[in-house]
């Protein structure tokens, strides 16, 4: 009986999966022939939650990709691999605290910001680097153009609320 | 020594390392902040296309709404076949006992108070500068020279052929911009960026210069202005939108209406026929073909060139040619078979080519969606039984209006031109029999062809059933039709893009638009192309609004986001009712709450505009947490931030808003003379017959109590724009900064599909 119960449970949340998934999944899909742009998949798994680096992501596409790529994905082959990541909790959002430190592994001398001439050397740099895009992007609302610097924490604490 | 150095290599290879995952952490979770950014503007941009598509959806439901009448209405009354006549008889403007002459402005005096500019011809370059500067200043052109101009225009016009041909030897380089839609900072700021029109500065304008936008008259003053100053350097093309029965939905009739108290009517009157007599597409060195909307697997570039497009009115009306034995044969007949020609508003979309009933296409935007990827047009399902009996009724009501017809002293089915005011070469305004004034069929669909129609990813042609008119064309059409006529590529408007420009058809088709902002300030960029001798086309982008420069992505997607939102609630405050009623299915225990997955499915089902609720949610209901949702008070919640007047009862205002498009275009047609006021009697006709088709359950005391609780005159008239503004139906402000958002609400859905039920 428990067991039926759970599994019930189980169920009926990996029912509620499929239909957010397929919501987000629908967003891109402008043909409405059940598929997608290779290059949204990255934006449709960040918006259900999860926050994988771009290796992850690639592995991720490679998985739901087909045979000979065709520069779209299926939503029958994206459907399952996306619960399973979701119930796996896999690609886990990054919590505020441990933003910080990587900010403050950055910046060892602890001042509290990063020069923009830092910020860009990092970002473009080491890591997986950004696009230029992405680079103009982040100085456009990060950089406070007085002190030509990003304060981290306050950075932080402004993109936190944005989401919420 | 040895140990010490490799430590602090040891040490130094740590902190490399350090660095590179820290910032793989950073770049990680900026990333994701990113998309989920640009998750919420397609959701956005998602909201807006349903909302404005279900509009459009509303011009096929009126349609619906006058088939209704003609086969369920029987009037009753003498009073009642007076109001039917006006709305099924032809209304061309020239009624007037006065026959009026090409000089005719001549007679509007300009007094020494005025301050705008003054136009004298031929005109100079510096009068269009000059024009656009006034314009910048806010002053308004005089309606003399806003005539005088419009006669100029026209005799310019009707010299030049159908399809325009452009070549960049003369003009080193050709800009060609999209639809503006009475946005005159865009077409402004064009000027500014790309440098005002000369004989080296060659442009195209296509289509779509009005409706929408506040300054539609200014915008076409301009446009023709540079026309007029530079003939063979400036060009404009027809859009679906320079059409005066598109007009009557869409805003610029009201405009011109309300900057041109007086002399309105006859700018109108005089804009019928501008817009009739431009051209319908332009050739840039015989390579690259300029047109609105799209072309359709028909499209035949000869017939376009040879018809008479003076004769195409509207693309929405077609008075198709018929032999004047086959009108009277199917007359007499009328009593026999199951189809004659059934009398139609000469207002309402008209197309011969096409389903009946296109409305009915369940989700409205998924099924748009949908249409362009299933190969079996969209079509209405079962209503046979309903087209057996509607034509029963048909016949009794088609000899009904015959009668009314005659009693009224109209000619009957077949509709004579009037004389119009400036040709004396129109002799053939005596049309008994000889003179064809109606194009073919065959003509006709070729120009709503390209004027109406979309391109799509998929192969092949089909029925453009959201619009009503065109076609959705795909990338084997276009290869065909670039290949019969030598081209290399087509360039069209029609089509709003986030960026302003989109190519497809693998780089053969590109959709150029110049209105930024045109949902909201802050949805989309304006572009514009320029094309060298070498055909390759260069884009340019803007947003004609300083304020969205200083903001940043997010910001700027916020604010969109917010006026998407409200339009949105404003939208589910319209269905309130039929959401009760789907929410309570939802909730057989009767306990008040409903699941939030529930939710998102009864929404849709109700409001059929294909979007992703579930994303939606937080935005729009606050859940107290644990996953339901108390709807009762939800609802409330929503009545709350519309209502404007604690008088007026909450599901009264909700039918209102639920139609107010329609209610005010049928205002506007029963208005026939634009004077701005319709009587209370057929006031109150419009209502009985609406809200009996619409099955909306509102008595005449209802009615009566809010038109007393309005100033209208002591005469028993109403001011359609008090009216339905003293229901923020309409904003009023046109003429205010925030215009574009009010014009939003005009347009927003009124998608009651399930009060419609099938019709």
């Amino acid at each position: 009986m428990a067991e039926e119960k759970e599994r019930e449970g189980t169920e009926a949340i990996v029912a509620d999966l499929h239909k957010k998934i397929k919501e987000a999944f629908e967003v891109f899909d402008h043909e409405t022939n059940n598929t997608v742009d290779v290059r949204e998949i990255g934006t449709i798994i960040r918006s259900l939650g999860c926050c994988p680096t771009e290796g992850e992501l690639h592995d991720f596409i490679a998985e739901v990709e087909e045979e000979e790529p065709t520069g779209y994905i299926r939503f029958e082959k994206f459907l399952p691999v996306m619960t399973k990541a979701l119930l796996e909790r896999k690609y886990r959002p990054i919590g505020e605290d441990v933003l910080l430190r990587a900010f403050e592994v950055l910046d060892p001398a602890k001042r509290g910001f990063l020069t923009k001439d830092e910020l860009i050397k990092y970002m473009t740099e080491e890591g997986e680097p950004f696009s230029q895009e992405e680079m103009e992007e982040m100085l456009s609302a990060a950089i406070d153009p007085e002190s030509n610097a990003i304060n981290y924490r306050d950075y932080i604490a402004m993109m936190v609320i944005d989401e919420n | 020594m040895g140990s010490s150095s490799s430590s602090q290599h040891h040490f130094a290879f740590q902190n490399a390392e350090k660095a590179f995952k820290a910032s793989v952490l950073i770049q990680r979770w900026y990333r994701r902040y990113m998309a989920r950014l640009e998750m919420r503007r397609r959701c956005t941009w998602n909201i807006f296309q349903s909302i404005e598509y279900a509009g459009q959806q509303d011009q096929v439901k009126l349609h619906d709404f006058f088939s209704y009448l003609v086969d369920h209405f029987t009037p009753s009354s003498h009073h009642e076949r007076e109001f039917l006549n006006r709305m099924f008889t032809e209304e061309r403007f020239a009624q007037d006992v006065e026959t009026e002459k090409g000089a005719d402005y001549e007679s509007i005096e300009v007094p020494d108070s005025y301050t705008g500019p003054h136009l004298s011809f031929p005109l100079l370059p510096d009068h269009a500068t000059a024009l656009v500067e006034a314009f910048r200043l806010r002053q308004q052109l005089h309606a003399r020279y806003v005539l005088s101009l419009l006669y100029e225009t026209r005799k310019h016009l009707a010299q030049l052929p159908n399809i325009n041909r452009v070549s960049t030897c003369y003009s080193e380089e050709i800009t060609v911009c999209g639809d503006l839609h009475g946005q005159l900072d865009d077409l402004i700021f064009i000027f500014y960026k790309n440098g005002l029109p000369s004989p080296e500065r060659a442009y195209v304008f296509n289509g779509d210069f009005v409706d929408r936008g506040k300054d539609s008259v200014e915008v076409l003053m301009v446009l023709f202005a540079f026309m007029l100053v530079y003939p063979k350097e400036f060009h404009l093309n027809r859009g679906n939108h320079e059409d005066h029965l598109v007009n009557l939905r869409y805003g610029f009739t009201k405009e011109v209406m309300h900057k041109y108290k007086i002399h309105g009517k006859k700018i109108l009157r005089t804009l019928q026929d501008v817009f009739c007599w431009l051209p319908l597409a332009t050739l840039v060195d015989e390579k690259v073909l300029v047109l609105h909307g799209g072309v359709s697997d028909r499209t035949d570039l000869e017939l376009l060139a040879k018809l008479d497009r003076h004769k195409i009115v509207s693309t929405l009306r077609c008075k198709i040619r018929k032999e004047s034995e086959n009108r009277e044969e199917q007359k007499r007949k009328v009593n026999q078979t199951s189809s004659g020609q059934r009398p139609t508003p000469w207002f309402l979309p008209q197309s011969q080519s096409l389903p009946s009933s296109p409305c009915h296409l369940g989700s409205g935007f998924k099924a748009y969606k949908a249409c362009r990827s299933c190969s079996i047009p969209c079509s209405s399902g079962s209503v046979d039984h309903k087209e057996q009996s509607r034509r029963q009724v048909r016949r009794s009501v088609d000899l009904e209006l015959e009668r009314c017809r005659q009693q009224a002293g109209f000619p009957g089915i077949k509709e004579k031109r009037e004389p119009l005011p400036w040709a004396p070469d129109d002799a053939d305004c005596d049309a008994d029999a000889g003179e064809v004034l109606e194009p073919t069929p065959e003509e006709w669909k070729q120009v709503v062809d390209i004027l109406w129609s979309d391109p799509m990813a998929q192969e092949g042609c089909k029925a453009n059933t959201i619009r009503g008119g065109g076609c959705y064309f795909g990338p084997d059409v276009t290869e065909k039709l670039l290949e019969k006529y030598k081209l290399q590529f087509l360039i069209r408007s029609h089509e709003c893009k986030p960026e302003g420009y989109e190519f497809c058809h693998n780089r053969k088709v590109l959709t150029i638009f110049s209105a930024s902002n045109y949902y909201e300030v802050g949805s989309n960029r304006g572009a514009y192309v320029k094309l060298g001798p070498a055909l390759i086309p260069h884009i340019v982008q803007y947003q004609a609004n300083k304020t969205t420069h200083r903001l940043t992505m997010r910001q700027r997607i916020s604010k969109v986001e917010e006026s998407a939102l409200r339009a949105l609630r404003q939208n589910l405050f319209a269905h309130s009712s039929d959401l009760l009623v789907e929410f309570k299915k939802h909730d057989a225990s009767e306990s008040g709450v409903i699941t939030l997955s529930d939710w998102a499915v009864a929404v849709e089902s109700v409001l059929h505009l294909g979007l992703p609720w579930r994303m939606l949610r937080p935005q729009l209901v606050n859940s107290s947490g644990d996953n339901v949702l108390e709807y009762k008070s939800w609802l409330e919640s929503l009545a709350k931030e519309q209502l404007s007047r604690e008088s007026i009862q909450s599901s009264l205002l909700e039918k209102l808003y639920r139609n107010r498009s329609n209610l005010e275009t049928i205002f506007r047609i029963i208005d026939s003379d634009h004077s701005g006021f319709i009587s209370l009697d057929e006031f109150r006709q419009t209502w009985k017959l609406f809200s009996s088709h619409m099955n909306i359950d509102i008595t005449d005391d209802n009615i009566c109590d809010l038109a007393r609780s309005i100033d209208f005159n002591k005469d028993g008239h109403i001011d359609i724009n008090e009216f339905l503004e003293a229901f923020r139906l309409v904003e009023q402000s046109c003429s205010e900064d925030h215009a574009s958002a009010c014009l939003q609400s005009t347009d927003t859905a009124e998608s009651g599909q399930s009060s419609l039920g099938a019709c």
